[in-house]
């Protein structure tokens, strides 16, 4: 959890994918409701350059996505929050986890007998 | 500052083909200034790199890293202890530091990451515009504080040519006239008369036509 949707920047959501995440949402105050002025804006833009990045190296850039929602929008943050996974679901494993499921399979640990 | 534009990643990922190993060296000087070289370009580069080469099954190691100025020898030093250990850097300096480093480190190939472009300002938020090509001889004083070398597309001294229509240059529509804006300047300084004091001709030995240019200070040495 971040104050603020401006707090995210590009490298930290590449960094999720580092890390094994298939898919990435950023969920922002409503635009033009920003408490510090323009921050989900620039989140907004942020998460555009991501997409385009990750549209570059063919992660897919659909594994990222920003909403915009209010604090009392509960139902909408599952509706969305379903809809995504759906999404990702539908995408398959980032070829980062198929790559590493690859390297798993391929040196597998030595088991003691 | 001088202002620079990333390389497509593409371009960047087939330099790095033969290696898995390297460095990835951001400035803090102008290239971070211009949202190109810093250090928060180094940590978006680098993972990039990192997801691409480990999505295609060829993992590389990335040591990140950012100079106060990577065209300073105390800076570009700081690297040395450790530049042997890494097969290359991958540097989003300007031209100038990339070539710098590489001097330095003869046996560490230097990759650049970046595109440099031109000395300039920035406009706006994300748009930065050229104004000055080290000509080595200054007329601002001469001309409104436009530079002709610069703001017109020929670098002529005596006015503007016959492209120049309605105040636009000839080169494209979005390009505005360098001379149009310095008699325009020039009118409502009330300083006319500047425009009779050019030189008829420019010399440009003290700019690139004498080769590379150094420069040095007696007093500083």
């Amino acid at each position: 959890m971040l104050p603020c949707t401006g707090r995210i920047e590009e490298s930290l959501l590449l960094k999720a994918f580092e890390n094994g995440a298939d898919g990435v949402m950023v969920i922002g105050c409503l635009e033009g409701d920003c408490h510090y002025v323009n921050g989900n804006i620039r989140a907004r833009a942020r998460v555009e350059r991501v997409y385009n990045i990750l549209d570059q190296i063919k992660i897919g850039p659909d594994r990222v996505r920003m909403y915009n929602l209010s604090a009392g929008e509960g139902a909408k943050f599952a509706a969305f929050a379903n809809e995504f996974v759906d999404q990702v679901i539908e995408l398959g494993p980032s070829p980062i986890n198929v790559a590493r499921k690859h390297e798993v399979q391929e040196s597998p640990q030595e088991v003691e007998t | 500052m001088i202002t620079g534009t990333p390389k497509p990643i593409e371009e960047i990922i087939e330099m790095l083909e033969p290696y898995d190993n390297i460095i990835v060296a951001g400035c803090f000087g102008c290239v971070t200034v211009c949202r190109v070289g810093g250090d928060k370009e180094v940590q978006i580069l680098s993972s990039t790199v990192r997801l691409a080469r480990e999505a295609a099954g060829k993992k590389i190691k990335i040591k990140e890293v950012c100079l106060e100025r990577q065209c300073d020898p105390e800076y570009v030093e700081l690297m040395r202890p450790y530049v042997e250990d890494y097969q290359a850097v991958l540097s989003i300096a300007c031209g100038a530091g990339i070539q710098f480093m590489a001097e330095k480190f003869s046996v560490t190939p230097l990759l650049p990451g970046i595109n440099t472009g031109f000395l300039g300002v920035t406009e706006r938020q994300g748009e930065w515009a050229e104004r000055c090509q080290g000509c080595g001889d200054c007329v601002l004083h001469l001309t409104g504080g436009i530079c002709p070398v610069t703001r017109c597309a020929k670098s002529i001294f005596h006015g503007p040519c016959g492209g120049s229509v309605h105040g636009t240059c000839e080169v494209s529509k979005n390009v505005t006239c360098g001379w149009q804006l310095i008699i325009d300047r020039l009118k409502s300084l009330d300083q006319m008369e500047n425009y009779a004091k050019l030189k008829p001709y420019k010399g440009w030995d003290k700019s690139r036509d004498g080769g590379p240019r150094r420069i040095i200070r007696e007093d500083m040495i």
